[in-house]
């Protein structure tokens, strides 16, 4: 594995590995799924087996010591007994059966697993949970939570317990995202399936008991799908935060951290969720900053974030340029922009006329070109296109942010195509407002199928804007 | 400075929680930090010898193993003027709870700063630097970073202030030399990586700073609580 993202010489946890080796973890081709009942239908372990029996490019086997028949399938009475080697057992069996469980997947030569089952530190029996990971320590055996959803790779592999119709799944694509909690990991989904932003991975880590942030982190730094990493993080473990920014410094793709426990109250919250210390957040803070990793402050920026994130790689100081249709929405993106501590610079008289200059006839005479420009409502493709030409060229600017309204009679479908090819060639980066609505949904397409990250709303466009800034440390 | 030195200082005040300022300003003298000259008294017939050597203008302060709040209880005077004012703030100071000795300083000014350590148990040793002196909890202005710090650090930490002009000379002051800040912050740091594993927190409250100098007027070095083995933390 191609180590982008090996800890610094900090502190670091002595049991820890150098790399654990996720590939037949993340990427099997064979999997068990052990604790099916054949009593309980909707048992979460016959949800898991057949959503991936039906829909997924894996061979799936079931698993319960009392064998029988699930859905039309065999089930197996023990790992031993599957007719060839698993890549990843599902374990779903009670607290009290996992010692035993795993350490019949470590004999039979298993890949790794993901223990789904709760009834460990968040109840706690950190006991049980500690000796689930020295067992699976000494045998070099990676698996995730305990009390987690586990594993979602888009057409690949999704061991959540959610039946595949209530399951909102955004399409495939750079972000990966690693979360505590496996209820904030759905929802994250359902948010990033609404805004178009593509997944390249979701891991839900639960109790994090052997498998923690850090470990994922080397991971997906090497891991040719994904392009951005998100985290949402509870709290981390003594020296492992420090070792765990040191890491993300490393990491040549931009990391976004989610926060809980900011507050005392959320705190209290924490400790009754997977057993978690949170830590005192304004240092967490602090030093999420000093090392470039942006810090999302809810999971709306968490989204607009990974959008921008996944278009632009580049760190910008913040000098924007806008673009719009409407006097009310450049004023209103200024407004957000000096509050977000970004710089709108003016266009002196010789750049405004330049502009001008090329503007239809109709709207010549009628167009504010400081900044922010104005261009009416009578604005044609053309004059966007000329618009944003001009500002795309401009070295005082590092970013156009466009509001767009497709109401205008004037303005067609292909613009944001247009529009986006045209910052590409050059190099400005462009954040686009379209409102979404679905009769608009071929605009905001032509954007995002060009890499230009889309938001619903003026302050989400600024937001991207502030990411992309604050991916530089400081 | 030698790791085993720190640990001597901190294990010799370990039983009251924290390091007496004589001891704490010697530690950090020997780190490279700019402390006021100070003689420690503990009997009035020293007074004089004192601050004839130091000369007046002078601060008093109490050192006690009960009292870690100096000022709260009275504990510090500042802009003394004489040794028979000297004598009678030892009066003073001497029937107050856990009296060990008066410390004579020679009187400092500048700007008021805090800069302060942590060690945190996620992120490991933490640095502050912020607005200082008694109001510091009321202003709240504030920079954090992991230790260790490098110049461009504390260049970071200085900017990420909302009173980062106050600093630069606002309205005719004159501007905090900010070779030493840095100087002093980077001392600071190498000190707090030093003890980090035997320490709990650090106040340096208030740092004055000048157009020369800054100066640590008053220290507090808050050691781990009793169960913890000092030097046992990794």
């Amino acid at each position: 594995m191609q180590n982008t993202c090996a800890p610094s010489n900090g502190p670091s946890m002595e049991s820890r590995p150098s790399a654990w080796d996720f590939k037949r973890l993340f990427q099997p081709k064979t999997v068990a799924v052990i604790g099916v009942s054949l009593k309980r239908e909707r048992h979460p372990a016959n949800v898991i087996f057949n959503k991936i029996h039906l829909r997924y490019p894996v061979d799936v086997f079931a698993v319960n010591p009392g064998g029988g028949d699930l859905f039309g399938q065999k089930v197996y009475t023990g790992i031993q007994d599957l007719p060839q080697p698993v890549d990843l057992a599902i374990i779903a069996v009670r607290a009290e059966y996992t010692l035993d469980t795993l350490k019949d997947c470590i004999d039979a030569g298993v890949g790794g697993a993901t223990i789904i089952s709760g009834g460990f530190a968040e109840i706690g029996r950190l006991d049980l949970q500690n000796q689930l990971a020295d067992l699976a320590r000494q045998n070099g055996f990676p698996f995730i939570g305990p009390n987690c959803l586990g594993i979602y790779v888009p057409g690949r592999i999704d061991t959540f317990f959610i039946p595949s119709e209530r399951m909102v799944r955004p399409e495939p694509g750079k972000v990966a995202l690693v979360s505590q909690s496996g209820g904030i990991l759905v929802d994250q989904m359902t948010k990033f399936a609404e805004q178009g932003v593509g997944f390249s991975m979701g891991v839900s880590i639960g109790n994090k008991a052997l498998v923690r942030e850090l470990d994922l982190l080397e991971y997906l730094a090497a891991d040719p799908d994904t392009g951005v990493i998100a985290f949402y993080i509870e709290g981390f473990a003594r020296g492992e935060g420090r070792d765990f920014v040191q890491a993300a410094r490393q990491c040549t793709k931009p990391v976004i951290v989610l926060k809980a426990g900011k507050t005392s109250e959320g705190m209290r919250a924490v400790s009754s969720h997977t057993a978690s210390m949170a830590g005192d957040y304004a240092v967490f803070s602090a030093a999420l900053a000093q090392h470039g990793i942006v810090e999302a402050a809810n999971e709306i920026e968490l989204v607009s974030f990974c959008e921008a994130l996944s278009c632009y790689r580049e760190a910008i100081d913040g000098r924007v340029g806008i673009i719009s249709s409407s006097g009310g929405h450049g004023a209103l993106a200024v407004d957000i922009c000096s509050r977000r501590g970004l710089s709108i610079p003016a266009f002196n008289q010789q750049q405004q006329a330049r502009i001008r200059a090329d503007l239809s006839l109709s709207v010549q005479p009628i167009a504010s070109l400081t900044n922010p420009i104005d261009l009416t409502g009578s604005a044609t493709d053309g004059d966007f296109m000329a618009a944003a030409e001009h500002l795309s060229r401009l070295p005082e600017l590092d970013c156009i942010v466009l509001l767009l309204l497709p109401y205008s009679p004037e303005i067609t479908s292909d613009l944001g195509a247009r529009l986006s090819r045209l910052c590409r060639r050059n190099n400005k980066a462009l954040i686009a407002y379209v409102p979404h609505v679905e009769r608009y949904r071929m605009l905001i397409e032509g954007f995002e199928f060009n890499g230009v990250p889309v938001s619903p709303s003026i302050k989400g466009a600024v937001l991207m804007v502030e990411a992309i800034k604050r991916s530089k440390p400081c | 400075m030698l790791k085993t030195e720190i640990k001597t200082v901190l294990e010799a005040n370990r039983t009251r929680g924290w390091v007496s300022e004589p001891d704490a300003k010697r530690l950090l003298s020997a780190a490279g930090l700019a402390v006021p000259r100070f003689v420690a008294v503990t009997d009035p017939g020293q007074i004089e010898p004192a601050a004839d050597d130091l000369g007046f203008p002078l601060a008093a302060k109490v050192v006690s193993t009960r009292i870690v709040h100096k000022s709260d209880v009275g504990g510090v005077c500042t802009g003394i003027g004489s040794t028979r004012e000297l004598t009678a703030v030892f009066e003073t100071f001497s029937r107050m709870d856990g009296f060990e000795a008066m410390l004579i300083e020679e009187m400092v000014s500048g700007l008021e700063l805090i800069i302060g350590a942590k060690i945190d148990d996620q992120f490991g040793p933490v640095i502050l630097l912020g607005v200082g002196g008694t109001g510091v909890e009321i202003y709240q202005d504030v920079s954090l970073r992991m230790a260790p710090l490098g110049p461009e650090d504390v260049d970071a930490m200085i900017k990420g202030l909302k009173a980062a002009r106050l600093l630069s000379g606002y309205r005719g002051r004159q501007a905090v030399n900010r070779d030493e800040l840095i100087r002093t912050l980077v001392c600071f740091s190498k000190f707090v990586m030093a003890a980090a594993d035997m320490i709990e927190s650090i106040d340096l409250n208030p740092v004055m700073c000048s157009a020369k100098k800054c100066v640590v007027a008053d220290a507090r070095i808050m050691l781990p609580p009793a169960d913890v083995e000092i030097g046992g933390r990794t």
